[in-house]
């Protein structure tokens, strides 16, 4: 055991920080379309997973064209939108027709195919994704923050806080919400209800997009696995905060990022290198299921008969 | 001139069959109610028309077949208050209220009509911050009203409005509804089980029995009318 310190709790506290920042990306992205449509998004990570292997391509591959990050970046995150919302009309809405049970394992059909696609197209050996924020460090104190996490955090919070006043404050975000809650008496209102669904699974791509290119800095490497274990925290995170509730899977990634980062540097028996992070979020996973199925957020049902 | 007529309109929910070739007609301006016993095909009938079940026959409004697909018809300017009101209890009362404009194009005159319309009903205009979930039955149905007229309708269709309401919320709704129809000449089509009252507010009247029309007329005969005293009226 470690003898503690202030500056180094500081210091996991940020870590953890700019790891729940990454997951609320993806699980705000999970509760969106698990509201739209009913279901979780398996692919979701691995959504994000082929679209950062877009961005490494355009951005850091010899062959590829070459862009800066940030051009890049936006790029990738306007094509995952509309990817996303094709996706939608391509694959998940012929399935509904079916039930929940046949978009799940449509769903899981997509996982597989676009790990499978990672690998056949960019082969499956780690790439190098360096980190589009300045190598240095920031120093409060005793406290040394790099920017990596800082910059983590504000781009994700960011992209989380548009998508928010997106449907706070728009037309369209309202009328995206109605489509979700109700979608008989919301086409009786003249929505446009598939539309309206495929702009969410557009929203939800794009925000996974972000979440795999803020997730590849941070280890360094990508490879066509790379999401696999963010998706399960997000997905966790979204359980934790009520899977219907998007505060609340942002609410709940924070406390898991910071919680586990927290949990990995202060309990000796989870290793160092964290091979047992993992399954310890899966465990806070099934404890979540098992005694708060509604989240600490979950929907509160107001009614008045 | 008719605004709104069925010609031989059939619908099936899978295999069952609920409409077995209905024909009406509602003028411009009129009041015009649907009566019929559970399963006799009324809220079958409004979902023909809204395009919410398929349908076969003919759906003609001004003179004009419907399209087919629900929010096509919405724009056209026929309002669905749908069974059960069915609000967005999760949304507060305004924005139940902006949703219910979606349809409009012209969206400063549309803005405008939503603050104006909650004039109209003070109960909801003060709890318009509030989720509409936490609305009385009654304020709901209200809220339910007010968001199909924010969409400038020329057809409003009523399913089933008295529905779980006490008498006096019922007759309040359809002092408004009367009010609306006295004063901007809205055509209203209602579907009730209470059909005294419904005879009471309409001109005429559509009585459905196993997905067909079974009587037709004027209001105030059907109330005097053997078959719809005994089954419908209890007296």
């Amino acid at each position: 055991m470690l003898a503690f310190t202030w500056t180094q709790f500081w210091q996991q506290v940020v870590s953890g920080l700019s790891d729940g920042s990454i997951y609320a990306t993806l699980a705000l992205a999970l509760v969106l379309i698990h509201r739209a449509t009913g279901v979780v998004n398996f692919a979701q990570g691995n959504m994000g997973m082929f679209s950062t292997f877009i961005a490494w391509w355009l951005i850091y591959q010899e062959t590829g064209p070459g862009l800066t990050f940030w051009l890049g970046f936006a790029l990738v995150t306007l094509m995952s939108f509309v990817g996303g919302a094709v996706i939608y009309g391509v694959v998940i809405r012929p399935l509904q027709r079916g039930g929940e049970l046949a978009i799940v394992i449509g769903t899981i059909a997509l996982l597989i195919l676009f790990q499978g696609l990672a690998g056949w197209i960019w082969n499956p050996e780690p790439k190098a994704f360096k980190s589009p924020f300045p190598n240095s460090q920031l120093h409060i104190g005793d406290v040394v923050i790099s920017w990596l996490w800082v910059g983590t955090i504000l781009v994700s919070l960011g992209c989380v806080a548009v998508v928010f006043l997106f449907f706070r404050l728009t037309r369209t975000g309202l009328m995206m919400r109605a489509a979700a809650l109700r979608a008989n008496t919301s086409r009786l209102m003249g929505i446009r209800v598939t539309l309206m669904l495929a702009l969410g699974w557009g929203l939800a791509a794009a925000l996974s997009a972000v979440a795999g290119m803020m997730a590849a800095p941070s280890l360094g490497t990508l490879d066509p696995f790379f999401m696999l274990s963010v998706l399960v925290y997000a997905f966790a995170a979204a359980v934790l905060g009520g899977i219907d509730s998007p505060i609340g899977a942002v609410v709940g990634a924070y406390i898991l990022g910071v919680g586990i980062s927290l949990l990995s540097t202060y309990v000796n028996y989870i290793t160092v290198d964290s091979q047992l992070n993992l399954p310890v979020a899966l465990a806070i996973l099934l404890v979540i299921l098992l005694f708060r199925p509604s989240g600490l957020f979950g929907r509160a049902v107001v009614r008045r008969v | 001139m008719a605004l709104l007529e069925l010609e031989n309109v059939e619908a099936r929910y899978g295999p069952i069959k609920a409409l077995h070739g209905v024909g009406l007609s509602v003028n411009e301006g009129q009041m015009v109610s649907i009566l019929g016993a559970n399963g006799a095909g009324k809220t079958t009938t409004l979902r023909a028309i809204s395009g919410i079940v398929r349908r076969s026959g003919k759906v003609l409004f001004a003179g004009k077949p419907v399209p087919r697909a629900a929010e096509a018809i919405a724009r056209l300017g026929i309002a669905h208050v749908p069974e059960g009101r069915e609000v967005y209890g999760e949304l507060t009362v305004w924005e139940n209220i902006l949703v219910g404009a979606s349809c409009r194009r012209d969206r400063r005159e549309a803005r405008r009509d939503c603050e104006q319309v909650l004039e109209h009903f003070p109960r909801i205009a003060d709890r318009r911050r509030q989720q509409a979930g936490t609305l009385s039955g009654g304020e709901q149905q209200m809220l339910a009203l007010a968001r199909a007229l924010v969409s400038k309708p020329r057809l409003l269709l009523l399913d089933e409005p008295s529905l779980g309401l006490a008498p006096t919320v019922v007759s309040a709704f359809y002092e408004v509804v009367t009010q609306l129809n006295a004063d901007t000449g809205l055509t209203v089509l209602i579907v009730e089980q209470n059909a005294s009252l419904a005879l009471d507010v309409t001109s005429h009247a559509y009585v459905l029995e196993v997905g067909r029309v079974a009587l037709e007329g004027p209001s105030s005969e059907l109330k005097e009318h053997e078959r719809v005293r005994a089954s419908y009226l209890g007296y």
